[in-house]
């Protein structure tokens, strides 16, 4: 049997790299040996974008990309296809928890300090993913057809009309109509349906640059620096354990909580009080008449709280729009604006530590104020939050340098 | 295949010349997918003017039609409601209508060809939305000084009943006034006047 499977294997290694790849990725992979839970994100992300293609697979099966026809059948998948409410809160469900997942992965990053070298091209892949993952989810947003999504996308799509001299070109273009219409929807769905592939590329790309870099760890140490030889190998690191099966078992316990609490937003709370889907996305979209308050997905909010905290100047919407963009596009240059000697917070200094605070803060409280109706008061505040927002990166070079750090070890705590 | 004699230059001129005319090549293979994302013809058609009747309309009532998927409003402003327009102007960013958003024969207080009919195009400046009829004299939210006027309900942008902006709301300008014609005197042409179509 043993000798069979073996020739199998054989057969197919000359052929196709089947156990080399297993081995470099899995069985042979060096993992930290001190992961806690916030490792847990990574495979839980990929986890969340197999469940998205495959339910948003399956809900093209009945869905119709018809501006007469889609609310309609959104509305027939849930009451008239078979397990089709399931599929779709699914989806929908998913598309939430896709983004928790990922801005915890995220803040994660922030915490070990993953960003910094050697993991700089790791971290800006990464903000890449995010950015198409936001783009995935804005299309994929007017898809049911109803007035959020309509309005949503209205304003989304005015944001490039606020550009100087082409915008009310490009905006048309990005519609194909002078509003959005049947054919902005049609193209929405095109687009909702190609991203999730360029996703999985990316993130495939993501996981090449992290096997080559190897994992950080909470302590922001470098396991191939340090010494070599462990239980199953001469040459790996001392501090590395293999990815499998020690970290799939972990993370198999990340998936059940995980699953459980989805589980739990998916049966019981779909909605999730109108953060997840928004009431006036139950009525069809309608071009004549906006929706009493909009506010776009929860996801979405801190960087439109961002978009209306600014005024317009010279006549123009676009600083705000600058701005809003400007505060996703930062994340690209983090790596270069942190220049703590240390990597992780266990070994930074009390400024940061704060700084991560209020940053992390910021990021909730503008999300907050993004869903909030507009008064004086929540314009007031988005503008202290973002920029405060701002400031954890743009002083980032000062306090990350004048700050007291600790003393890292040689090796990995335990 | 020998690296002798070979003419260093001649091949670098060939290689530069070969990806020029490939990439000159892929620059043309993008038009017909840029430009296929434009409006199409029907998208194009489906802008022709639209008839607005107002025989029907009270004062002090709107009516909203669909003009280029857009929603226009006609207001029947009444007698106050245009005597009270010109104590908003301290109020305005662009009282005189200074912004080109209007044809030249709305440029004019009321911002209109007949002060008690008032045409516009019932998109926000600001992103778009379509801003809230709002009007009532004095309101609890938009202060004991509203005169009428609209309120949109995304960002807070304050219009007057002239569609004439506010000052410290997000919306930049004035709200957009269609081109538009009497074809008879209920009968209202949008998207078209005497001087041809939008």
């Amino acid at each position: 049997m043993s000798a069979e499977k073996n020739a199998n294997a054989s057969w197919i290694d000359k052929r196709f790299p089947l156990t080399e790849t297993w081995k470099a990725h899995l069985a042979e992979y060096y993992a930290p040996k001190n992961l806690n839970f916030w490792s847990f994100f990574g495979s839980l992300a990929i986890l969340t974008l197999v469940i998205q293609i495959v339910t948003g697979i399956w809900l093209a099966m009945n869905y119709k990309p018809d501006a007469a026809l889609a609310f309609a059948s959104v509305e027939y998948i849930m009451r008239d296809v078979d397990w089709g409410w399931l599929i779709r809160y699914m989806h929908s469900t998913g598309a939430s928890m896709f983004f928790i997942v990922i801005y915890l992965h995220m803040f994660r990053a922030l915490l070990w300090g993953s960003y910094r070298k050697p993991r700089e091209l790791l971290w800006i892949l990464g903000v890449v993913i995010y950015l198409a993952m936001m783009a995935t989810a804005f299309f994929g947003y007017l898809l049911p057809w109803g007035q959020m999504s309509y309005w949503g996308a209205q304003v989304i799509v005015n944001l490039f009309a606020a550009v100087p001299v082409v915008g009310d070109d490009l905006s048309v273009w990005v519609r194909g109509d002078y509003v959005i219409s049947d054919v902005t929807l049609n193209r929405f769905f095109a687009f909702h349906f190609l991203l999730p592939f360029v996703l999985a590329a990316l993130v495939f790309i993501h996981i090449v640059a992290l096997h080559h870099v190897g994992s950080n760890n909470p302590d922001g140490i470098e396991i191939k620096d340090g010494p070599k030889g462990n239980r199953w190998s001469d040459k790996a690191p001392a501090d590395g354990i293999p990815f499998h099966p020690y970290y799939t078992v972990k993370d198999l316990m990340g998936v059940v909580v995980f699953l459980a609490f989805f589980s739990w937003v998916m049966f019981y709370a779909p909605t999730m009080g109108g953060i997840f889907l928004e009431a006036p996305n139950f009525q069809p979209a309608n071009p004549m008449l906006t929706p009493p308050h909009i506010a776009p997905v929860w996801y979405f909010t801190p960087y439109y709280a961002m978009l209306r905290a600014v005024p317009p100047l010279w006549g123009s919407q676009f600083p705000g729009v600058v701005v809003m963009f400007g505060a996703i596009l930062i994340f690209f240059v983090l790596p270069w604006l942190d220049r703590s000697p240390v990597k992780s917070i266990r070994y930074k200094g009390p400024i940061f530590k704060v700084a991560l605070a209020i940053f992390a803060v910021s990021f909730v409280v503008l999300a907050w104020l993004g869903m909030q109706p507009a008064s004086d008061l929540s314009t007031l505040l988005s503008q202290i939050f973002t920029v405060l927002y701002f400031a954890f990166f743009l002083l980032m070079p000062i306090y990350s340098s004048l700050d007291k750090t600790k003393p890292v070890p040689e090796r990995v705590t335990a | 295949m020998s690296a002798e004699g070979v003419n260093k230059m001649r091949r670098r001129l060939l290689v530069a010349a070969t990806s020029v005319v490939g990439a000159v090549g892929t620059g043309y293979a993008l038009v017909p997918f840029v430009a296929s994302m434009n409006p199409s013809a029907r998208a194009r058609a489906a802008g022709a003017p639209v008839e607005a009747d107002v025989s029907k309309l009270e004062p002090g009532a709107l009516l909203r039609v669909k003009w280029r998927g857009k929603p226009i409003w006609v207001v029947h402003r009444t007698p106050e409601m245009i005597a009270a327009l010109a104590s908003n102007d301290p109020k305005l960013v662009d009282p005189k209508s200074e912004v080109d958003h209007q044809p030249p024969y709305c440029q004019n207080p009321t911002r209109s060809i007949k002060p008690e009919y008032l045409v516009a195009i019932g998109i926000c400046t600001h992103l778009g939305c379509s801003p809230t009829y709002r009007p009532e004299f004095g309101t609890e939210d938009l202060g004991a000084d509203w005169k009428g006027g609209f309120h949109c309900p995304c960002h807070g942008s304050r219009f007057d009943l002239a569609a004439r902006v506010f000052k410290n709301v997000p919306a930049p300008t004035n709200l957009y006034i269609p081109k538009h014609t009497y074809l008879n005197a209920t009968t209202i042409l949008i998207g078209e006047d005497r001087g041809g179509a939008a």
